[in-house]
Protein backbone atom coordinates (compact mmCIF):
# COMPACT_ATOMS: atom_id res chain seq x y z
CA UNK A 1 0.00 0.00 0.00
CA UNK A 2 1.73 3.25 -0.95
CA UNK A 3 -0.27 6.82 -1.35
CA UNK A 4 -1.46 8.04 -3.94
CA UNK A 5 -2.44 11.45 -5.22
CA UNK A 6 -5.79 10.24 -5.53
CA UNK A 7 -5.91 9.58 -1.91
CA UNK A 8 -5.06 13.20 -1.19
CA UNK A 9 -8.13 14.37 -3.32
CA UNK A 10 -10.74 12.12 -1.47
CA UNK A 11 -9.08 13.29 1.59
CA UNK A 12 -9.77 16.89 0.65
CA UNK A 13 -13.02 16.44 -0.07
CA UNK A 14 -13.97 14.93 2.98
CA UNK A 15 -12.23 17.52 5.00
CA UNK A 16 -14.23 19.95 2.78
CA UNK A 17 -17.35 18.32 3.58
CA UNK A 18 -16.77 18.22 7.32
CA UNK A 19 -15.79 21.45 7.32
CA UNK A 20 -18.98 22.38 5.53
CA UNK A 21 -20.61 21.03 7.97
CA UNK A 22 -19.19 22.50 10.50
CA UNK A 23 -20.00 26.23 9.23
CA UNK A 24 -23.40 25.17 9.01
CA UNK A 25 -23.65 24.21 12.50
CA UNK A 26 -21.57 26.78 14.08
CA UNK A 27 -22.09 30.07 11.52
CA UNK A 28 -25.93 28.98 10.32
CA UNK A 29 -27.48 27.54 13.09
CA UNK A 30 -25.17 29.25 15.99
CA UNK A 31 -24.43 25.67 17.96
CA UNK A 32 -22.38 28.09 20.47
CA UNK A 33 -25.38 29.42 22.28
CA UNK A 34 -27.22 25.61 23.18
CA UNK A 35 -24.54 24.09 25.23
CA UNK A 36 -24.37 27.01 28.09
CA UNK A 37 -21.43 26.21 30.28
CA UNK A 38 -23.42 24.94 33.16
CA UNK A 39 -27.58 25.66 34.02
CA UNK A 40 -29.85 25.67 36.60
CA UNK A 41 -33.68 25.29 36.02
CA UNK A 42 -36.15 28.13 37.38
CA UNK A 43 -39.99 28.42 36.91
CA UNK A 44 -42.62 31.06 36.05
CA UNK A 45 -46.73 30.72 35.74
CA UNK A 46 -47.88 32.92 32.94
CA UNK A 47 -51.87 33.52 32.22
CA UNK A 48 -51.14 33.29 28.66
CA UNK A 49 -47.46 32.78 27.28
CA UNK A 50 -48.66 33.68 23.36
CA UNK A 51 -46.61 32.95 20.56
CA UNK A 52 -43.36 31.78 23.19
CA UNK A 53 -41.66 28.33 22.33
CA UNK A 54 -39.20 26.21 23.68
CA UNK A 55 -35.56 27.08 22.92
CA UNK A 56 -36.90 30.67 22.81
CA UNK A 57 -34.31 33.13 24.89
CA UNK A 58 -34.26 34.71 28.27
CA UNK A 59 -32.68 37.97 28.28
CA UNK A 60 -32.25 40.29 30.71
CA UNK A 61 -31.05 43.89 30.00
CA UNK A 62 -30.64 42.52 26.39
CA UNK A 63 -28.55 39.99 27.44
CA UNK A 64 -28.99 36.31 26.84
CA UNK A 65 -29.01 34.19 29.90
CA UNK A 66 -30.81 31.00 29.30
CA UNK A 67 -33.80 29.10 27.43
CA UNK A 68 -37.16 28.13 27.54
CA UNK A 69 -36.92 24.21 28.02
CA UNK A 70 -40.64 23.36 28.54
CA UNK A 71 -44.05 24.95 28.50
CA UNK A 72 -47.23 22.89 29.99
CA UNK A 73 -50.35 23.66 30.80
CA UNK A 74 -50.73 22.91 34.84
CA UNK A 75 -53.72 21.81 35.04
CA UNK A 76 -54.32 23.06 38.66
CA UNK A 77 -54.42 26.61 38.42
CA UNK A 78 -54.67 26.23 34.37
CA UNK A 79 -51.63 27.97 33.49
CA UNK A 80 -48.74 27.64 31.38
CA UNK A 81 -45.84 26.36 32.96
CA UNK A 82 -42.64 27.53 31.49
CA UNK A 83 -39.70 26.12 32.67
CA UNK A 84 -36.47 27.66 31.94
CA UNK A 85 -32.60 26.85 32.29
CA UNK A 86 -30.28 29.66 33.37
CA UNK A 87 -26.76 29.96 33.16
CA UNK A 88 -24.92 28.96 36.33
CA UNK A 89 -23.12 32.43 36.17
CA UNK A 90 -26.32 35.05 36.58
CA UNK A 91 -28.33 34.69 39.93
CA UNK A 92 -31.72 36.57 40.31
CA UNK A 93 -32.70 38.02 43.48
CA UNK A 94 -36.71 36.48 44.38
CA UNK A 95 -38.90 39.33 43.38
CA UNK A 96 -37.47 39.08 40.29
CA UNK A 97 -40.23 40.54 37.11
CA UNK A 98 -40.65 38.03 34.51
CA UNK A 99 -42.30 39.19 31.21
CA UNK A 100 -43.10 37.64 27.72
CA UNK A 101 -41.78 40.52 25.47
CA UNK A 102 -41.45 40.75 21.82
CA UNK A 103 -38.51 41.69 19.64
CA UNK A 104 -39.62 44.06 17.51
CA UNK A 105 -43.20 44.49 16.04
CA UNK A 106 -43.34 41.04 14.91
CA UNK A 107 -40.53 39.46 15.87
CA UNK A 108 -40.11 36.07 17.77
CA UNK A 109 -41.38 36.37 21.87
CA UNK A 110 -38.73 35.43 24.42
CA UNK A 111 -38.52 36.21 28.29
CA UNK A 112 -37.15 39.56 29.65
CA UNK A 113 -35.93 39.04 33.34
CA UNK A 114 -36.88 42.52 35.42
CA UNK A 115 -34.85 41.85 38.55
CA UNK A 116 -36.15 43.19 42.15
CA UNK A 117 -34.39 44.34 45.21
CA UNK A 118 -34.35 41.63 47.26
CA UNK A 119 -31.30 40.05 49.12
CA UNK A 120 -32.00 36.38 48.45
CA UNK A 121 -31.57 35.21 45.67
CA UNK A 122 -33.36 32.20 43.36
CA UNK A 123 -31.99 28.39 43.85
CA UNK A 124 -32.28 25.60 41.58
CA UNK A 125 -36.04 24.96 41.01
CA UNK A 126 -37.47 28.13 42.15
CA UNK A 127 -40.22 30.29 41.27
CA UNK A 128 -41.00 33.48 39.43
CA UNK A 129 -43.83 34.86 41.91
CA UNK A 130 -43.86 37.87 39.69
CA UNK A 131 -45.44 37.55 35.97
CA UNK A 132 -46.67 38.87 32.62
CA UNK A 133 -48.05 37.52 30.36
CA UNK A 134 -47.79 37.89 26.83
CA UNK A 135 -49.56 40.78 24.88
CA UNK A 136 -52.63 39.37 22.79
CA UNK A 137 -53.24 41.46 20.04
CA UNK A 138 -56.93 41.06 19.96
CA UNK A 139 -57.26 41.67 23.76
CA UNK A 140 -55.57 44.95 23.32
CA UNK A 141 -57.74 46.30 20.07
CA UNK A 142 -60.88 44.74 22.58
CA UNK A 143 -59.91 46.97 25.18
CA UNK A 144 -59.14 50.13 22.90
CA UNK A 145 -62.40 49.58 21.55
CA UNK A 146 -64.51 49.43 24.95
CA UNK A 147 -62.52 52.33 26.67
CA UNK A 148 -63.06 54.74 23.21
CA UNK A 149 -66.73 53.71 23.91
CA UNK A 150 -66.65 54.75 27.25
CA UNK A 151 -65.16 57.95 26.74
CA UNK A 152 -68.16 59.33 24.61
CA UNK B 1 -58.86 -11.28 -30.11
CA UNK B 2 -57.28 -7.66 -29.90
CA UNK B 3 -58.51 -7.25 -26.34
CA UNK B 4 -57.15 -10.59 -25.38
CA UNK B 5 -53.24 -9.80 -26.35
CA UNK B 6 -53.66 -6.12 -25.15
CA UNK B 7 -54.61 -7.44 -21.42
CA UNK B 8 -51.88 -10.02 -21.96
CA UNK B 9 -49.76 -7.31 -22.58
CA UNK B 10 -50.97 -5.68 -19.87
CA UNK B 11 -50.58 -8.24 -17.46
CA UNK B 12 -47.31 -9.32 -18.73
CA UNK B 13 -45.70 -5.92 -18.23
CA UNK B 14 -47.48 -5.85 -14.45
CA UNK B 15 -45.82 -9.24 -13.71
CA UNK B 16 -42.16 -7.88 -15.37
CA UNK B 17 -42.54 -5.07 -12.91
CA UNK B 18 -43.58 -6.96 -9.71
CA UNK B 19 -40.41 -9.35 -10.55
CA UNK B 20 -37.96 -6.53 -11.35
CA UNK B 21 -38.66 -4.93 -7.76
CA UNK B 22 -38.63 -8.07 -6.18
CA UNK B 23 -35.07 -8.84 -7.76
CA UNK B 24 -33.92 -5.17 -7.04
CA UNK B 25 -35.19 -5.87 -3.39
CA UNK B 26 -32.62 -8.80 -3.20
CA UNK B 27 -29.94 -6.89 -4.98
CA UNK B 28 -30.14 -4.18 -2.60
CA UNK B 29 -29.60 -6.91 0.57
CA UNK B 30 -26.99 -9.14 -1.79
CA UNK B 31 -25.30 -5.37 -1.52
CA UNK B 32 -25.56 -4.84 2.22
CA UNK B 33 -24.62 -8.35 2.97
CA UNK B 34 -21.41 -8.06 0.91
CA UNK B 35 -20.16 -4.98 1.88
CA UNK B 36 -17.62 -6.43 4.44
CA UNK B 37 -15.20 -6.61 1.63
CA UNK B 38 -15.05 -2.55 1.05
CA UNK B 39 -14.21 -1.66 4.51
CA UNK B 40 -11.82 -4.15 5.12
CA UNK B 41 -10.25 -2.99 1.68
CA UNK B 42 -11.45 0.56 1.89
CA UNK B 43 -9.22 1.77 -0.59
CA UNK B 44 -11.55 0.22 -3.81
CA UNK B 45 -14.31 2.66 -1.49
CA UNK B 46 -11.81 5.39 -1.65
CA UNK B 47 -11.28 5.15 -5.54
CA UNK B 48 -15.26 5.05 -5.48
CA UNK B 49 -15.47 8.33 -3.26
CA UNK B 50 -12.77 9.62 -5.91
CA UNK B 51 -15.10 9.03 -8.88
CA UNK B 52 -18.40 9.87 -7.23
CA UNK B 53 -17.70 12.73 -4.77
CA UNK B 54 -14.48 14.11 -5.25
CA UNK B 55 -15.48 14.40 -9.28
CA UNK B 56 -18.79 15.88 -8.31
CA UNK B 57 -17.29 18.37 -6.61
CA UNK B 58 -17.29 21.42 -9.14
CA UNK B 59 -20.66 20.75 -10.17
CA UNK B 60 -22.19 21.11 -7.01
CA UNK B 61 -20.26 23.99 -5.48
CA UNK B 62 -20.89 25.99 -8.61
CA UNK B 63 -24.55 25.27 -8.34
CA UNK B 64 -24.84 25.98 -4.90
CA UNK B 65 -23.16 29.08 -5.80
CA UNK B 66 -25.50 30.27 -8.27
CA UNK B 67 -28.44 29.09 -6.19
CA UNK B 68 -27.72 30.87 -3.36
CA UNK B 69 -27.35 34.11 -5.49
CA UNK B 70 -30.66 33.74 -6.98
CA UNK B 71 -32.09 33.32 -3.62
CA UNK B 72 -30.34 36.20 -2.20
CA UNK B 73 -31.60 37.69 -5.37
CA UNK B 74 -35.49 36.82 -5.63
CA UNK B 75 -36.06 37.05 -1.39
CA UNK B 76 -34.72 40.67 -1.64
CA UNK B 77 -37.35 41.75 -3.92
CA UNK B 78 -40.39 39.94 -1.85
CA UNK B 79 -39.18 40.47 1.56
CA UNK B 80 -38.87 44.31 0.26
CA UNK B 81 -42.01 44.39 -0.20
CA UNK B 82 -42.81 43.94 3.39
CA UNK B 83 -39.94 45.93 4.57
CA UNK B 84 -38.10 42.88 5.90
CA UNK B 85 -34.98 42.45 4.21
CA UNK B 86 -32.89 41.68 7.61
CA UNK B 87 -34.99 38.38 7.33
CA UNK B 88 -32.61 37.42 4.07
CA UNK B 89 -30.27 35.66 5.98
CA UNK B 90 -32.83 33.24 7.57
CA UNK B 91 -34.84 32.77 4.05
CA UNK B 92 -31.85 31.96 2.27
CA UNK B 93 -29.96 29.55 4.99
CA UNK B 94 -33.56 28.18 5.76
CA UNK B 95 -34.73 27.16 2.50
CA UNK B 96 -31.08 25.52 1.22
CA UNK B 97 -30.25 23.79 4.49
CA UNK B 98 -33.72 21.97 4.96
CA UNK B 99 -34.84 21.56 1.06
CA UNK B 100 -32.43 23.02 -2.00
CA UNK B 101 -29.02 21.29 -0.76
CA UNK B 102 -30.08 18.17 -0.27
CA UNK B 103 -32.81 17.95 -3.23
CA UNK B 104 -30.65 19.91 -5.41
CA UNK B 105 -27.36 18.40 -4.92
CA UNK B 106 -28.93 14.50 -5.03
CA UNK B 107 -30.27 15.59 -8.30
CA UNK B 108 -27.44 16.72 -9.29
CA UNK B 109 -25.50 13.48 -8.09
CA UNK B 110 -27.92 11.37 -9.94
CA UNK B 111 -27.34 12.67 -13.18
CA UNK B 112 -23.32 13.53 -12.58
CA UNK B 113 -22.35 10.22 -10.41
CA UNK B 114 -25.48 7.84 -10.73
CA UNK B 115 -25.50 7.70 -14.65
CA UNK B 116 -22.06 7.01 -14.78
CA UNK B 117 -22.32 4.28 -12.10
CA UNK B 118 -25.05 2.61 -14.22
CA UNK B 119 -23.09 3.12 -17.78
CA UNK B 120 -19.81 1.56 -16.20
CA UNK B 121 -21.72 -1.87 -14.47
CA UNK B 122 -23.69 -2.19 -17.77
CA UNK B 123 -20.56 -1.84 -20.00
CA UNK B 124 -18.92 -4.27 -17.40
CA UNK B 125 -21.46 -6.63 -17.84
CA UNK B 126 -21.47 -6.09 -21.62
CA UNK B 127 -18.45 -6.94 -21.86
CA UNK B 128 -18.38 -10.14 -19.80
CA UNK B 129 -16.18 -8.92 -16.70
CA UNK B 130 -18.43 -9.82 -14.77
CA UNK B 131 -18.89 -12.95 -16.03
CA UNK B 132 -15.08 -12.91 -16.12
CA UNK B 133 -15.12 -12.27 -12.29
CA UNK B 134 -17.41 -14.64 -11.94
CA UNK B 135 -15.22 -17.69 -13.58
CA UNK B 136 -12.17 -16.17 -11.17
CA UNK B 137 -14.00 -16.52 -8.00
CA UNK B 138 -14.48 -13.29 -7.07
CA UNK B 139 -18.02 -11.96 -6.17
CA UNK B 140 -18.80 -8.75 -8.28
CA UNK B 141 -21.22 -7.68 -6.06
CA UNK B 142 -18.57 -7.35 -3.14
CA UNK B 143 -15.76 -5.97 -5.55
CA UNK B 144 -17.72 -3.88 -7.75
CA UNK B 145 -20.56 -2.82 -6.51
CA UNK B 146 -20.84 -2.19 -2.64
CA UNK B 147 -17.43 -0.04 -2.61
CA UNK B 148 -20.03 2.46 -5.35
CA UNK B 149 -22.73 2.08 -3.41
CA UNK B 150 -20.91 3.07 0.00
CA UNK B 151 -19.22 5.76 -1.67
CA UNK B 152 -21.97 7.51 -2.48
CA UNK B 153 -23.91 7.13 0.54
CA UNK B 154 -21.05 8.82 2.34
CA UNK B 155 -20.22 11.51 -0.54
CA UNK B 156 -23.59 12.39 -1.09
CA UNK B 157 -24.39 14.13 2.75
CA UNK B 158 -21.48 15.70 2.34
CA UNK B 159 -21.97 16.93 -1.31
CA UNK B 160 -24.94 18.28 0.39
CA UNK B 161 -23.54 19.79 2.86
CA UNK B 162 -21.30 21.74 0.72
CA UNK B 163 -23.44 22.83 -1.49
CA UNK B 164 -25.62 24.47 1.06
CA UNK B 165 -22.54 26.41 2.55
CA UNK B 166 -21.74 27.65 -0.76
CA UNK B 167 -25.30 28.83 -1.12
CA UNK B 168 -25.71 30.37 1.83
CA UNK B 169 -22.07 32.25 0.64
CA UNK B 170 -23.95 33.12 -3.03
CA UNK B 171 -26.46 34.68 -0.79
CA UNK B 172 -24.16 36.75 1.37
CA UNK B 173 -22.51 37.68 -1.88
CA UNK B 174 -25.55 38.85 -3.49
CA UNK B 175 -27.50 40.28 -0.37
CA UNK B 176 -24.76 41.77 1.81
CA UNK B 177 -21.99 42.63 -0.47
CA UNK B 178 -24.19 43.37 -3.62
CA UNK B 179 -27.33 45.21 -2.34
CA UNK B 180 -26.89 46.35 0.99
CA UNK B 181 -28.57 44.44 3.27
CA UNK B 182 -27.17 45.07 6.54
CA UNK B 183 -24.66 42.18 7.93
CA UNK B 184 -25.25 42.07 11.41
CA UNK B 185 -28.86 41.20 10.60
CA UNK B 186 -28.67 38.73 8.24
CA UNK B 187 -26.34 36.44 9.94
CA UNK B 188 -27.84 36.93 13.29
CA UNK B 189 -31.72 36.73 12.04
CA UNK B 190 -30.25 33.27 9.83
CA UNK B 191 -28.77 32.12 13.53
CA UNK B 192 -31.98 32.86 15.37
CA UNK B 193 -33.72 31.09 12.53
CA UNK B 194 -31.97 27.90 12.10
CA UNK B 195 -31.99 24.91 14.81
CA UNK B 196 -29.06 22.63 14.58
CA UNK B 197 -31.23 19.43 15.44
CA UNK B 198 -34.62 20.23 13.63
CA UNK B 199 -33.11 21.79 10.51
CA UNK B 200 -29.61 21.26 9.89
CA UNK B 201 -29.88 17.85 11.15
CA UNK B 202 -32.86 16.70 9.23
CA UNK B 203 -31.08 18.39 5.84
CA UNK B 204 -28.22 15.69 6.32
CA UNK B 205 -30.90 12.83 7.35
CA UNK B 206 -32.37 13.69 4.04
CA UNK B 207 -29.11 13.64 1.93
CA UNK B 208 -28.00 10.56 3.75
CA UNK B 209 -31.43 8.69 2.44
CA UNK B 210 -31.01 10.45 -0.98
CA UNK B 211 -27.97 9.19 -1.51
CA UNK B 212 -28.79 5.27 -0.90
CA UNK B 213 -31.78 5.91 -3.02
CA UNK B 214 -29.47 7.35 -5.81
CA UNK B 215 -27.20 4.66 -5.64
CA UNK B 216 -29.16 1.91 -5.20
CA UNK B 217 -31.43 2.63 -8.24
CA UNK B 218 -28.18 3.46 -10.47
CA UNK B 219 -26.52 0.02 -9.12
CA UNK B 220 -29.40 -2.11 -10.18
CA UNK B 221 -29.99 -0.13 -13.14
CA UNK B 222 -26.51 -1.21 -14.35
CA UNK B 223 -26.43 -4.86 -13.00
CA UNK B 224 -29.73 -5.70 -14.42
CA UNK B 225 -29.25 -3.78 -17.81
CA UNK B 226 -29.29 -6.01 -20.98
CA UNK B 227 -25.57 -6.52 -22.30
CA UNK B 228 -25.98 -4.40 -25.54
CA UNK B 229 -25.31 -0.71 -26.23
CA UNK B 230 -28.72 -0.25 -26.53
CA UNK B 231 -29.65 -1.68 -23.03
CA UNK B 232 -27.31 0.16 -21.47
CA UNK B 233 -28.33 3.61 -22.99
CA UNK B 234 -31.42 3.01 -21.63
CA UNK B 235 -30.22 1.83 -18.14
CA UNK B 236 -28.87 5.10 -17.60
CA UNK B 237 -31.60 6.73 -18.98
CA UNK B 238 -34.00 5.04 -16.63
CA UNK B 239 -31.45 5.46 -13.99
CA UNK B 240 -31.41 9.29 -14.02
CA UNK B 241 -35.50 9.33 -14.53
CA UNK B 242 -36.03 6.91 -11.70
CA UNK B 243 -33.99 8.36 -8.80
CA UNK B 244 -35.14 12.28 -9.49
CA UNK B 245 -38.29 10.90 -9.41
CA UNK B 246 -37.44 8.76 -6.26
CA UNK B 247 -35.60 12.01 -4.57
CA UNK B 248 -38.40 14.24 -5.03
CA UNK B 249 -41.45 11.90 -3.72
CA UNK B 250 -39.08 10.88 -0.93
CA UNK B 251 -38.88 14.75 -0.24
CA UNK B 252 -42.01 15.00 0.34
CA UNK B 253 -42.37 12.13 2.48
CA UNK B 254 -39.29 13.00 4.74
CA UNK B 255 -40.50 16.53 4.95
CA UNK B 256 -44.03 15.34 6.05
CA UNK B 257 -42.57 13.30 8.29
CA UNK B 258 -40.34 15.71 10.01
CA UNK B 259 -41.99 19.43 9.80
CA UNK B 260 -45.43 18.67 10.70
CA UNK B 261 -45.41 22.06 11.68
CA UNK B 262 -46.32 21.82 15.91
Amino acid sequence: MERTTLDLWVGIFVVAGIAALVVLALKVGNLSTYNMSETYQLQAHFTNVGGLKPTASVRSAGVLVGRVTSIMLDTERYEARVTMSIDKRYQFPTDTFANILTSGLLGEQYIGLLPGGEEEMLKDGGEFKKTQSAVVLEDLIGKFFTSSVDAK
Amino acid sequence: MAIVSSLRGIGKRVVNAVWRLGYGARFFLMTLFYSGMSFRRFRLTVRELFFSGVMSLIIILVAGMFVGMVLGLQGYETLKRYGSESALGSLVALSLVRELGPVLAALLFASRAGSAMTAEIGLMKATEQIAAMELMAVNPIARVVAPRFWAGVISMPLLAALFSAMGVFGGYVVGVVNIGVDEGSFWSQMQAAVDLRDDILNGVIKSVVFGLVVTAIALFEGYDAPPTAEGVSGATTRTVVQSSLAILMLDFILTALMFRGE
